[in-house]
């Protein structure tokens, strides 16, 4: 097969200089639409891709490394958009486990809800999530931003090394433990916090960071609205006088 | 004193229980308060491929001749789903090693060697660094809990994944990596602040248990087109359900790694006390494979005390298709030598070891970063006394030893490849060691427990 292009344009794909790439997942198999971001998507530049029937598969547009725009019409599973380079992928129904894991860069943005490790170990690129997140938001975060409209749950944002989560609703419990680097906002109740992290006054350029994300994900809040979570670095060295379980 | 009595003879009765390691353990711990945390792997006599001898030819056998008849040591892996598996020259790869707890040097040194010889080294908790891509002709990927300096674009480049689930030292743990080594190469390349103590997470951050694992593979092999092998990497604890599970869940290669594998750093306890040897660890692979039906289809990797060409031979014989091996590599590059090599000159590294408390033969120090000799270690000046080009050649020499020993042996049990060594060549001197390689006792037909 010489192209994605020349075996399925009857059927799923129409493409023209007007409408947006289509697959529709009914009659493709993800693997040749995933192949088609990887490896085509460079002679289509300007063209936005639509993904139809998701109907909760895993993988979706993983892997794609280009200035695309790929809106998903429906629920994904795991991994949603991984590893995202430049893209900007907007999935308009709800997300399965690891939505955006390790995004590099570009922007994911979920209609609906995300489910467990939204945003993990994301290096770079937006997260925004509309609904709530589940467990482990923005566990091992290591520079990309994530806005949650919603609240999200336990162990949100566990050894998160560096980047900005904000959350507009509330907060499950053990926020921020073992935090290194990372920063996290508020503005709802906190269950409870982890271990080494620590509620800190806002500075201003708390205030402009939080003020900028609310804006980029169009979240109708006020900064003053939020409060700080950061890591106390208790546990960036070993202290036997602190009974510190190491 | 009374000088008509002779002299009470003062008394050497040890305690089993209490012995002098066991005091010292014990008066350490109410010292600092803290678990001893140190390199190497475990110490404490196991049941091993020592233990096991090989029957070679005689009447019922033909042997080949020893320098005269070919030897096969091509070995491939990732033959189940990768579009392009890994084409190898010998059966015996480099285990993966942190860039953070090794130098850039010895990174580089590590891959030129493999290149030479036609085998493949793997990256570690740290990422792929720029001198160990351009130097290793066939690099493994890493994919750790960690996630440090993880990335679509080395992922992109590497050219078989190994997703880790454990290691042996300390199936069920993460890594450490002490704040001395955290440089700003070091700390920049894993998102950290230089000089704290760090902590790796001891399970991945987006998916638990084997079902997710499916997906997480597919996910991997979704990003790469499917052309590369994906590995599997467990600690050997539960070896038969483990390497069950990995095969379940789509791996191309399983790699068992047995408590004699080695650490840069880790708690002692954990390194003596947690896994199985690897003895037991290959048998239980090799049976899990034979039960799914899945031998020969799925690659087994074996590592985890590696030394010689006869403990190559004897996993290649149990079942194993290669074997993996990191700590004999450090040996290999000056690890507890007594010198170290700069410019063709010999020099001495007694009192930098002296300095650690400890002497060449003994040290464990890898978690200080103050490697005599310059294998652990990110000290720029330290990092000097591992020249790469001294180090390649020093890793070539014992690569080609060890395979020059396999094909020695293969060639005495009449196997013109040595894929071919097979259970049948291979009787244990042990009980111990017949009951966990589930091997006839040498001399006899008996297999303890069988």
């Amino acid at each position: 097969m010489d192209s994605v292009m020349d075996s399925v344009t009857n059927s799923t794909i129409k493409a023209d200089t007007e409408m947006p790439i289509v697959f529709d997942l009914a009659q493709t198999p993800l693997r040749e639409v995933n192949r088609f971001l990887h490896q085509e998507i460079s002679q289509h530049n300007g063209k936005s891709i639509r993904i139809l029937n998701p109907d909760g598969a895993h993988n979706i547009a993983v892997g794609v490394d280009h200035e695309v725009n790929i809106e998903i019409a429906g629920h994904t599973g795991y991994y949603a958009a991984g590893m995202n380079q430049l893209a900007n992928v907007m999935i308009l129904g709800n997300a399965g486990p690891g939505v955006a894991e390790n995004m590099m860069s570009g922007c994911v943005q979920v209609k609906g809800f995300a489910s467990v490790s939204a945003g993990a170990s994301a290096q770079g690129g937006l997260l925004i999530i509309e609904g709530n997140a589940g467990l482990r938001c923005g566990i091992s975060l290591k520079g990309g931003d994530i806005v949650v409209g919603g609240s999200v749950g336990s162990f949100s944002a566990f050894m998160a090394q560096a980047g900005r989560i904000v959350i507009c609703g509330d907060a499950g419990d053990a926020l921020g433990d073992s935090l290194y680097e990372a920063v996290i906002y508020v503005r709802g109740k906190i269950k409870s916090l982890g271990a080494d992290a620590q509620i800190e006054p806002m500075t201003d350029a708390d205030y402009q960071t939080v003020t900028e994300l609310l804006a980029q994900a169009n979240f109708p809040y006020s900064s003053k609205e939020f409060r700080r979570v950061a890591s106390a670095k208790q546990l960036y060295h070993w202290n036997a006088d602190d009974n510190q379980e190491y | 004193m009374n000088p008509s009595l002779p002299s009470q003879p003062i008394s050497r009765e040890e305690s089993a229980g209490y012995d002098r390691r066991m005091i010292s353990y014990i008066q350490n711990a109410a010292a600092h308060g803290l678990y001893e945390i140190r390199g190497l792997g475990a110490k404490r006599r196991l049941p091993h491929f020592d233990d096991l001898v090989f029957l070679g030819a005689s009447l019922t056998r033909y042997p080949l001749e020893g320098y005269r008849e070919k030897c096969s040591t091509k070995t491939i892996l990732g033959t189940r789903f990768a579009t392009k598996p890994i084409e190898l020259e010998i059966p015996i790869t480099i285990a993966g090693m942190s860039f953070g707890s090794l130098s850039a040097h010895v990174k580089e040194a590590l891959g030129r060697a493999a290149t030479e010889v036609g085998t493949s080294t793997t990256t570690g908790d740290g990422g792929m660094t720029a001198e160990e891509r351009l130097s290793s002709k066939t690099l493994v990927y890493q994919c750790l809990p960690s996630r440090y300096g993880f990335n679509p674009n080395d992922l992109r480049q590497a050219d078989a994944i190994e997703i880790v689930i454990g290691q042996g030292a300390k199936p069920g743990g993460g890594g450490l990596l002490l704040g001395q080594k955290i440089n700003p190469r070091v700390a920049e390349m894993r998102t950290l602040p230089e000089g704290i103590d760090q902590r790796s997470a001891c399970r991945h951050p987006d998916w638990t248990g084997s079902d997710d694992l499916t997906i997480k593979i597919q996910e991997l092999r979704e990003l790469t087109d499917w052309e590369k092998p994906i590995y599997v990497k467990v600690g050997a604890s539960r070896t038969f359900n483990d390497v069950k599970l990995a095969v379940h869940a789509g791996a191309d290669v399983v790699v068992v790694d047995g408590m004699q594998g080695g650490t840069a750093a880790t708690q002692t306890v954990f390194i003596e006390h947690v896994g199985i040897p690897t003895l037991a660890a290959v048998r239980q692979a090799v049976e899990a494979l034979e039960d799914m039906d899945m031998k020969g289809k799925v690659q087994l990797v074996v590592s985890g005390g590696i030394r010689t060409g006869a403990d190559v031979a004897k996993a290649l014989a149990m079942g194993a298709d290669a074997v993996s091996i990191g700590q004999g590599i450090l040996i290999a590059l000056g690890c507890n030598s007594e010198t170290y090599v700069q410019k063709g000159d010999h020099h001495a590294a007694l009192e930098d070891y002296a300095a650690l408390g400890t002497a060449p033969g003994y040290c464990h120090h890898c978690h200080t970063g103050k490697c005599p000799v310059g294998v652990t270690t990110q000290d720029p000046d330290l990092e000097q006394r591992l020249e790469p080009e001294v180090g390649a050649k020093r890793v070539k020499n014992y690569l080609k030893t060890l395979n020059m020993e396999l094909t020695t042996i293969a060639r005495a049990c009449g196997k013109q490849n040595v894929h071919h060594l097979e259970r049948e060549d291979l009787v244990a001197l042990t009980l111990e060691a017949a009951a966990m390689a589930r091997l006839p006792l040498a001399g006899t037909n008996w297999i303890p427990g069988w």
